[in-house]
């Protein structure tokens, strides 16, 4: 059942284009860029128990790459300017990660955010990026003349695959040896240990696997808004993908979707001036009440909620559920 | 770098570094004792704040007393808020997951600040030095330091020793220290811990919203001020040692000083300074300065 919501939810996503006018179309390519840093993130929190908090990094340093790499114009852009940024995401992640993974629980959140935060004074305080006021993109990256990222629906269509390839990369990655042995690591890392499993060097790969997705949905961030800014590495919008995750509900990729589709569309529609009028702009409070709700009555997250409505139906008491869960 | 100026930077950096070490010690503490992750903690010290701009006219306008009254009325107010909070929102969520606790704090910093917003508007307010504390000391032969610096700094070292005390000296801190151990054991010895629990946070609370109130007259108030404090704050509590007030105390003197002095000699690289220090402490020493326990 699991998997057929998943294809049916591309699948919609892939006709999507065919009833959205332009906005509609902005609006769920950018939820799809999220849903990548997500999924990204979702590999680390969900799947190996790290939680990073410094994720917004290698989502800003796959932006801040791409367009200063599309300034060099050196041709046949897509080609070149997409694994580099991946890559230097990729590398920066590596060098977090090895560092950071000294640390445990919340102790590794803080440093994460530690390098995140000197990536992010780093192109604030510097003329590298434009300091304070970031920098365009002036001409979008392209492959021949059939994939041309200027036009908005192409860039919907290439982010969709994107999203799907990363999608199913995660989920046959997780069933592998490695994903098998990332998963002990979350449930019982002494154990892994005790088994004979160097836990650090795979520990290290799922941080650099993660930093280089990051990297891929700033690139597509970039391409997309055609605009930079330190903003894009703040901690905000680290602490805004784990809440994303965590909404979605941890240790399922389509958690991951959920909770980027959700956390968005709830915020439109609290920001929308149709509904709520004047109110539009005290948006936050419904988006607050929305997540404290789902807290008190969705501990598994939104993946949760079938779950829960089939064990109403069948009429499970309250105190089995508990245990049934813990 | 004269001395004269040198001695001010060490009092402006010993004062902002008592008044980090006043909010992440509620923050140490309900993360240390009860095991929450509190993003919403920076929330109080916002409210304090607010409260200092807002409370402080109408409460000293009914009972007289000005600012101090106010002080006293906030802390009250923020203890019952802690305690009415902690029952609604907390006390359900210690069996669950950490990462559940942060989702719910989100939740609550964006209900804190819309409300925030609704009540007093998005501007920026300063708030007035209370006369008793609006004079200057003089300092060497040509500069002068305010005295109501000088009280923050007096009233946040009479707030550390009084939480020693408590902590080390009395029977409750002793069931606190205890319950940061052992949970389950200490409510089979017979101590109500969710009361206890209660106590803890409603303590953290106020002693978050007195710093907002207390510091209110020197930062100014403004919206999302709770949330850079809150970030700094868990610095502070993740280098000293979660959970270790004493750690606190030393990381957040640290913290002060460097920011201070960093402003001042490295003004291009201050922002990040912190951060490095953090990064080199926690690879240096992974559970902090002082481990807790």
């Amino acid at each position: 059942m699991n998997k057929s919501f998943v294809v049916a939810a591309f699948a919609a996503l892939a006709a999507f284009p065919l009833v959205a006018g332009s906005y509609g179309l902005d609006l769920v390519t950018k939820i799809m860029i999220y849903a990548v840093l997500a999924l990204s993130l979702e590999l680390l929190v969900g799947s190996t128990g790290l939680v990073c908090f410094g994720q917004a990094a290698f989502f800003g340093i796959g932006a801040y790459a791409t367009v200063l790499l599309m300034g060099l114009d050196w041709g046949d852009s897509m080609l070149w300017v997409l694994p580099a940024a991946v890559l230097m995401a990729a590398v920066y992640a590596l060098a977090v990660g090895a560092l950071s993974l000294r640390t445990k629980g919340v102790y590794f959140i803080m440093v994460t955010l530690a390098f995140a935060q000197m990536a992010y004074y780093v192109v604030h305080d510097t003329p590298l990026g434009g300091g304070t006021d970031g920098i365009y993109l002036y001409s979008k990256p392209a492959l021949g003349s059939w994939l041309d990222l200027d036009k908005p629906l192409v860039l919907y269509l290439f982010t969709w695959a994107c999203l799907l390839g990363v999608y199913v990369f995660l989920a046959v990655l997780l069933q592998s040896r490695f994903g098998r042995a990332l998963a002990g690591i979350r449930v019982n890392e002494q154990r892994m240990r005790a088994t004979g499993f160097s836990t650090y060097p795979y520990k290290l790969a799922a941080f650099t696997i993660s930093g280089a997705m990051a990297g891929l949905s700033g690139f597509l961030f970039a391409v997309k808004d055609g605009f930079v800014n330190p903003e894009l590495m703040s901690w905000h919008l680290s602490g805004a993908v784990l809440i994303m995750i965590i909404l979605g509900g941890l240790g399922h990729l389509r958690g991951a979707l959920i909770g980027a589709f959700a956390f968005a569309l709830l915020q439109e529609l609290f920001k929308s001036e149709a509904i709520f009028g004047n109110f539009a702009k005290h948006w936050h409070l419904g988006l607050g009440l929305s997540i404290i709700a789902s807290v008190a009555w969705l501990p598994h997250g939104l993946v949760g909620i079938p779950e829960k409505i089939t064990q109403r139906l069948r009429g499970v008491p309250r105190q089995d559920q508990e245990a049934h869960h813990g | 770098m004269d001395l004269s100026t040198f001695l001010i930077q060490c009092l402006n950096s010993l004062q902002y570094g008592l008044l980090l070490f006043l909010v992440a010690s509620g923050l140490t503490l309900i993360f240390g004792i009860m095991g929450v992750i509190n993003l919403a903690h920076g929330s109080f010290y916002m409210i304090g704040a607010y409260m200092a701009f807002a409370l402080a006219p109408i409460v000293s306008g009914t009972f007289g007393g000005g600012f101090f009254s106010a002080l006293v009325v906030g802390v009250v107010l923020a203890v019952l808020l802690g305690y009415v909070l902690e029952w609604a929102f907390f006390s359900f969520l210690y069996e669950r997951e950490h990462l559940q606790q942060v989702l719910m704090t989100y939740g609550l910093i964006l209900v804190f600040e819309e409300c925030r917003s609704l009540l007093l508007g998005d501007d920026v307010h300063g708030v007035e030095v209370p006369p008793l504390l609006a004079g200057t000391l003089p300092l060497g032969d040509t500069m002068t330091y305010p005295v109501y610096r000088l009280f923050i700094s007096g009233v946040c070292l009479l707030l550390a020793l009084a939480m020693y005390w408590v902590f080390t000296r009395t029977r409750l801190g002793m069931m606190i220290r205890a319950g940061s151990t052992n949970r389950e054991m200490v409510q089979s010895l017979g101590i109500d811990i969710k009361f206890l629990y209660r106590v803890v946070f409603a303590a953290g609370v106020a002693i978050a919203v007195l710093a907002g109130m207390v510091a209110a007259p020197v930062s100014s108030v403004y919206p999302g001020m709770g949330n850079s404090v809150l970030i700094i704050c868990f610095v502070v509590v993740v280098i000293g040692g979660i959970g270790s007030i004493r750690g606190a105390l030393l990381a957040a003197l640290l913290i002060g000083a460097v920011d201070t002095f960093g402003k001042v000699l490295l003004p291009q690289a201050a922002g990040v300074l912190v951060y490095v220090l953090m990064a080199l402490i926690l690879l240096w020493k992974p559970d902090g300065l002082f481990k807790a326990g």
